[in-house]
Parts: C-alpha cells; structure tokens; sequence
C-alpha cells in the first residue's frame, strides 16, 4: 500500500532530504525542515472537495452538539391543552413565502410534528444520536479490524484461521443478521442498560462487528510488507518484544490507511443506523435519530414533505461530506501522489 | 480451470455450513420466544403443546441437525424433481421422484419434512420461489440499466481524464454513493408521484402483464424504484470502470497499438476496453448478491413484494424458519456468485492461473 514513513512520523520533524547530492554538488538545504504532516496538510488543503468536506462535517457536528447550547428549545416537550391545537403541524417559515395562508410560526422555525414538538431541536437531537452511533461504531469496527489485521499479518500461525474468519464474516449477508439479532436481542440489552442505552451499545455493538473486514484485509497486507523491511529487522535484533514492536514501529506506519477506513467508516455506520432505524429496527420513536424522523415522515409525506427531506439532507450531507474527507486524506496521505 | 472449480465447490460446502451454523446460533442465542405472539388468554399447557407440535422441545443440535437436512438434502431433492417433471430445460429428462410427500399417517417414518414457515404452513422455498420474481424484475432490470449507463461514463471519464464531464461523473457517483435509498426513494417518490404525479409510488404486486395497456403500466411502476437501485450501482460500477481503463490506459500496450498506427477507436474500445473489463466483470459478478440484501430496503420504501419484504415480515412475526431459511439463501447467493467471480476472473485473464 502506502509507502512506509520513518519509523516514528509523529517525531519525525527531521529534514526529509538533507545532504542529498544533485547533480555531483552537495544541495544546501534551502527551506527550513518540514514535518511529514506539514506535508500531508498541504497536499490535503490542494483538495477542494475535501476541504469542503472536512467544514461541512464539522460545521454539522458542532451544530448538532453545541446548537442545543443557543436553541433552548427540549425536544421532547409536548404542548398540552389549546397550546397543543395551535404547536402542532406548524410548517416551516420559507412555506410563507408561497403560501400565505401557511401554518408558520418564527417560534418554531423549522416546524412542528403532529405533537406539536420542535422540528429543529428534534433534528439536532437526533443528530447527536447519529452522529455519536456513527463514531462510536467506526472507533469498535477500526479496533477490531486493526486488531484482526496485525495479529493475522505478524503472526504467521495465526495468518490463515484470521483470514478464513474474515472471508466467513464476507460472505455471511449483513443487513439480514443486523435486522435479525437488533430484533432478537434487543429486549436483553434494554433489560440490562435502560432503553435507549441498551439500544445504542446494540446498535453500535452490531455495525462495529460487521464492518471490520475491509480493515483487517489492508492491515494485514501492510503489516505482511512492512514485517520484511530493515527497520523491523534492525528493532528485533536489539530484542524489542512483539508488542512494543507493533505498537512503535508497526503501528505508526500503518496509520494512514487506518485513517482512511475511519472516515469511510463513519459514512457507513451512519448510513447503515439510518437504515435500520427506517425500517423499524432501531430507536424507539421518542428517541429520534435522523433515519427514524424520516421514517416517521414517510407516513405523511403528502402534507409535511419536509419532515423526511430534512433528516434525508442531513444524512446525505454528513455522509458525502465524510466520503469527500476520506477521498482527500487518501491523496494527503500516500507519498505516491503527495508532492505532485 | 477445471479442477480449480470443482474444488472451490467442494470447499464451499464447509463454508455454507459453517454460515448456517451461524444463522442457527444466532436465533438460538437470543433470548426471542416465538409464542410470544399467541395471545394471552391460551392456557400455559396448550402453549406447551404448540411448543412440542413445532419441534422446539427437541434439544439445539437435533434441531440443527434437522434443518441442515432440510435445506442441504430434501430441498435439493425437490428441486430436482421440479427440473424433470415440469421446467422447460430438463423437462426431457426421465421424471423423477426423490421428493416423498407425506401422506396422512400413513408414511411418517419415511417421508420427508420441509422446512415449514410458521406463518403460512407452506414449505418456505415454495414462497420464496413466488417472491423472487417480484425480486428479480425490480432488481435485475435495475442492475442492467445501471451497468448499461455506468460502462459509457467510466470508459469516457477515463479518458478524459479531469475533464469537466469527468468531475461530474466523480460528483455524481459520490452522491449515488452517498445518498442512503431510503433517502432517494422517498425523494423521487415527493418529486414524481407526490409533485408531478408520472408515476405510482407503490409497486401493485398484483398488476398481470398480458396486454399493452397492462406493460405500459407495469414499465411505469417500475420506473422509480429502478432509478432509485441504478443511481447506487451505476455510482460503483462506473467509479471501479474508470480506475480499471486508468489502470490500462498508460500501459506499453497502448504505446504500441497507437505507434502502430491504430485508429484511436480501436485502440480504446478493443485494446483497453477489453483488458479493463476483466476486473470489472469480476465486481459485476459480486455485486448480484449484495443488490438483493440492499434491496430490502427499496422493496420497503416502494412497497415491492419480494424476498426483502418477506424476511421483514418474518422477522417481525418471529417466524424462525423462514429468517433462517431466508438468510441462508442469501449467504447461499453470496457464496456461489464469490466463486463464479473467482472462476470468471481465472477464464478472462490467462494470467491468473490457478493451481
């Protein structure tokens, strides 16, 4: 894959190309030394769409976390009495502008639900949910993964069962399973962590177990390459023990293509939570993530389109978004294409 | 080539068994109770009774071994004689009848058992066999068009190479990629049947195709769940075509074929298309049975009655056998259209031989 770095890049603020001859003459260095993630943030700033990428997802992520901080509006609230009668089914403000006879209100400018709560405070709540399922997940899937990919490809015994266990996890059908057991065990996990916790350690547990294959397979190519250079060799010889080899040596060299799985891995466990949530398989309904806001949107799509167009954005938006950023982090972080 | 087929099918037969070991874990496991949906006021012994008529007194490994039966020995056996007795192709064949139906009491010892969903009574691949057309004309017709409109982009961006037709194939394939299709079918459902009113926004199952008006028909409800299937895999196939000609496009070959004097359209179409298609078969290949477990979610969103919606049905009816049934048939699906893709790939490229 990517070509290996130094062994330690994190420390490796050395000059990458001192006293090296050009032409028969001792080239002066003429800058000053630049540290490989220096180099890997110029590259990555050439790529437009990944700079975009990156805001946008940031920009949603803090939206989402620290908008509740400004907009003090509880999502859960429900309006009781004539209050009830006036909040719910409000459109949103823009409807006014070509139907004057619109429900609207600037109290609630995204809307209400058909319980009169707020359509905004409920985006932004459902998107901590999703975006923390998605992280959460990505972070279990990469540990797995990478674990699975180091053990197979350092330990030659353990090579073939590992990479065996992977091609089964490949060939088994996914979303049946996840749809099956989020069902099956569900009940359990609610019983021994609340509802909603038990829901999201399911949920999460589910996505991360599923998705590590793809990661397991790179790392365990980079790390078979990597075993065979010098530096390796030279760590042994001094008699550093596996562990401290993988974790000073191995490690650091394979990050970026780690990286790179984080960030797709954040787009699919959105996607695939999103999913599950729309079909009835995830969070409970006063528990919005943003696929089940769309999903209880679809009921009444006629009327109140906007109540799945939003969420349907949002999920778009935060998945093209990451999609975008990993696209650039693969270009920033492979010395092959840097520097061109 | 040969021998390398017949061993990958001998391996996979471990493989599948291992996977329906899985699939039985997994509903053995949780801790579901499939009479949860009888009603309360059933007395405790009848439940009891029901628990016994179904089998699910039997220790785990008998019924696991039962089930194993089931899909690996007798539904072969009924396919079979479905091949002799009434399908166009083997229907030439001398009839066969491996299959022995049970008749009243009179031959419990040796008939053999189905696999019976809990829900209707029927054998579940019978079902499944009624679904999968449904299925298969949603899907497959997407799965063409999208090949269909994804070999042009990819082949074109390829060659023209950060041109502006080639950034957009880029932009657009990373919305299709992006785009979840619970999202997009609500979307084109809001668009073309809510706002403009073209097309239906639910699939009827039940439409008979056998006059013009009725295909019109059927061509019109089928247009938006394809659009919404092929814009995903026409974002895949055309981005993984494009790498492939890129692959291809800067090799000595190519050097020669034009030093030589070949038209530019030779060179393309022939001389690279052909090396690119290899891999990009191969992912074709691949693709088939992932497009039906994504289907499920399309087939929900548009109210198609296929095996994704049959598997959602049964999950939530707690009907053991036909999730367990139905789940294996898709990693079946997967397995066998993994060693096609590898056999395929060894036929394609004479530089792959396998041992």
């Amino acid at each position: 894959m990517s070509e290996p770095v130094p062994s330690s890049p994190l420390s490796a603020t050395g000059p990458l190309q001192d006293e090296v001859s050009v032409d028969g003459e001792s080239a002066v260095l003429t800058s000053p030394p630049r540290s490989q993630w220096r180099d890997v943030w110029d590259q990555f700033k050439t790529h437009k769409g990944a700079l975009f990428g990156a805001f946008v997802f940031l920009f949603i992520t803090a939206a989402v976390f620290l908008g509740p901080l400004i907009w003090r509006v509880d999502p859960q609230f429900l309006p009781k009495g004539r209050d009830f009668l006036n909040l719910r089914d409000t459109r949103p403000i823009w409807t006014a502008l070509w139907d004057s006879g619109a429900k609207v209100t600037w109290a609630h400018p995204l809307g209400t639900d058909n319980l009169g709560r707020d359509t905004l405070a409920r985006l932004m709540f459902g998107g901590r949910i999703s975006i923390a399922v998605g992280l959460t997940a990505m972070v279990l899937s990469l540990v797995l993964g990478t674990a699975v990919g180091v053990v197979a490809g350092y330990f030659k015994r353990l090579d073939g069962p590992l990479m065996r266990l992977t091609d089964l996890f490949l060939a088994l059908p996914l979303l049946p399973m996840i749809l099956v057991a989020s069902l099956l065990f569900r009940d359990m996990l609610a019983a021994m962590f609340g509802i909603e916790g038990g829901i999201f350690i399911l949920i999460v547990a589910l996505i991360g177990i599923t998705s590590w294959m793809q990661t397991a397979r790179i790392v365990r190519g980079d790390v078979l390459a990597l075993k065979e250079r010098e530096f390796v060799l030279a760590a042994k010889s001094i008699g550093t023990r596996p562990g401290a080899l993988i974790r000073r040596h191995m490690l650091p060299n394979i990050l970026s293509p780690i990286m790179v799985s984080a960030t797709l891995g954040i787009a699919t466990a959105i996607i695939t939570e999103s999913a599950l949530s729309f079909l009835g398989f995830g969070f409970p309904p006063d528990f919005p993530t943003w696929g089940r806001l769309l999903n209880d949107g679809v009921d009444r799509l006629v009327s109140y389109p906007e109540r799945s167009i939003l969420p349907g954005i949002l999920i778009s938006l935060v998945v093209l978004s990451v999609n975008y950023l990993g696209d650039g982090l693969r270009d920033a972080l492979d010395p092959r294409i840097r520097g061109r | 080539m040969l021998t390398y087929t017949i061993r990958r099918l001998i391996l996979s037969i471990p493989t599948l068994l291992f996977i329906a070991l899985v699939i039985f874990m997994l509903l053995e496991l949780a801790p579901g109770d499939p009479m949860a949906q009888v009603p309360l006021t059933v007395p405790a012994e009848v439940k009891e009774q029901m628990r016994v008529a179904l089998g699910l007194d039997q220790p785990s490994y008998v019924r696991f071994w039962k089930w194993i039966v089931q899909i690996f020995w007798i539904e072969p056996k009924v396919f079979i004689d479905w091949l002799t007795t009434s399908s166009g192709l083997f229907g030439w064949l001398p009839d066969t009848a491996f299959y022995e139906r049970c008749v009243g009491l009179s031959n419990l010892d040796t008939c053999d058992y189905r696999a019976l969903s809990w829900q209707t009574r029927s054998p579940v691949i019978d079902i499944v066999l009624q679904r999968i057309p449904q299925t298969l004309w949603v899907v497959g017709t997407a799965y063409v068009v999208g090949i269909l409109i994804a070999l042009p982009i990819g082949i074109y961006s390829a060659y023209r190479q950060y041109s502006w037709f080639d950034q957009a194939g880029t932009f657009v394939s990373m919305v299709g990629f992006s785009v979840p299709p619970f999202f997009s079918g609500v979307l084109v459902i809001v668009i073309f049947s809510v706002g403009l009113g073209w097309f239906p926004s639910i699939y009827d199952t039940t439409l008979e195709v056998n006059s013009w008006e009725s295909f019109k028909k059927q061509i019109n409800q089928m247009i938006l769940p394809v659009m919404v299937l092929a814009l995903q895999i026409t974002a895949q196939i055309s981005r993984f075509m494009r790498a492939s000609m890129l692959d291809n496009l800067n090799q000595d070959y190519v050097r020669t074929a034009r030093a030589k004097g070949l038209g530019e359209r030779v060179v393309v179409m022939v001389h690279v298309l052909r090396n690119s298609m290899i891999p990009v078969v191969t992912v074709i290949a691949l693709g088939i049975p992932s497009i039906f477990g994504g289907a499920i979610i399309t087939e929900q969103v548009f109210k198609v009655n296929g095996i994704g919606q049959m598997l959602i049905g049964a999950i939530q009816a707690n009907d053991l056998p036909t999730v367990q049934t139905l789940t294996f048939v898709f990693a079946f699906l997967i397995v066998m259209f993994n060693l096609i893709a590898d056999v395929l790939y060894g036929i394609l490229d004479p530089r792959i031989r396998y041992e």
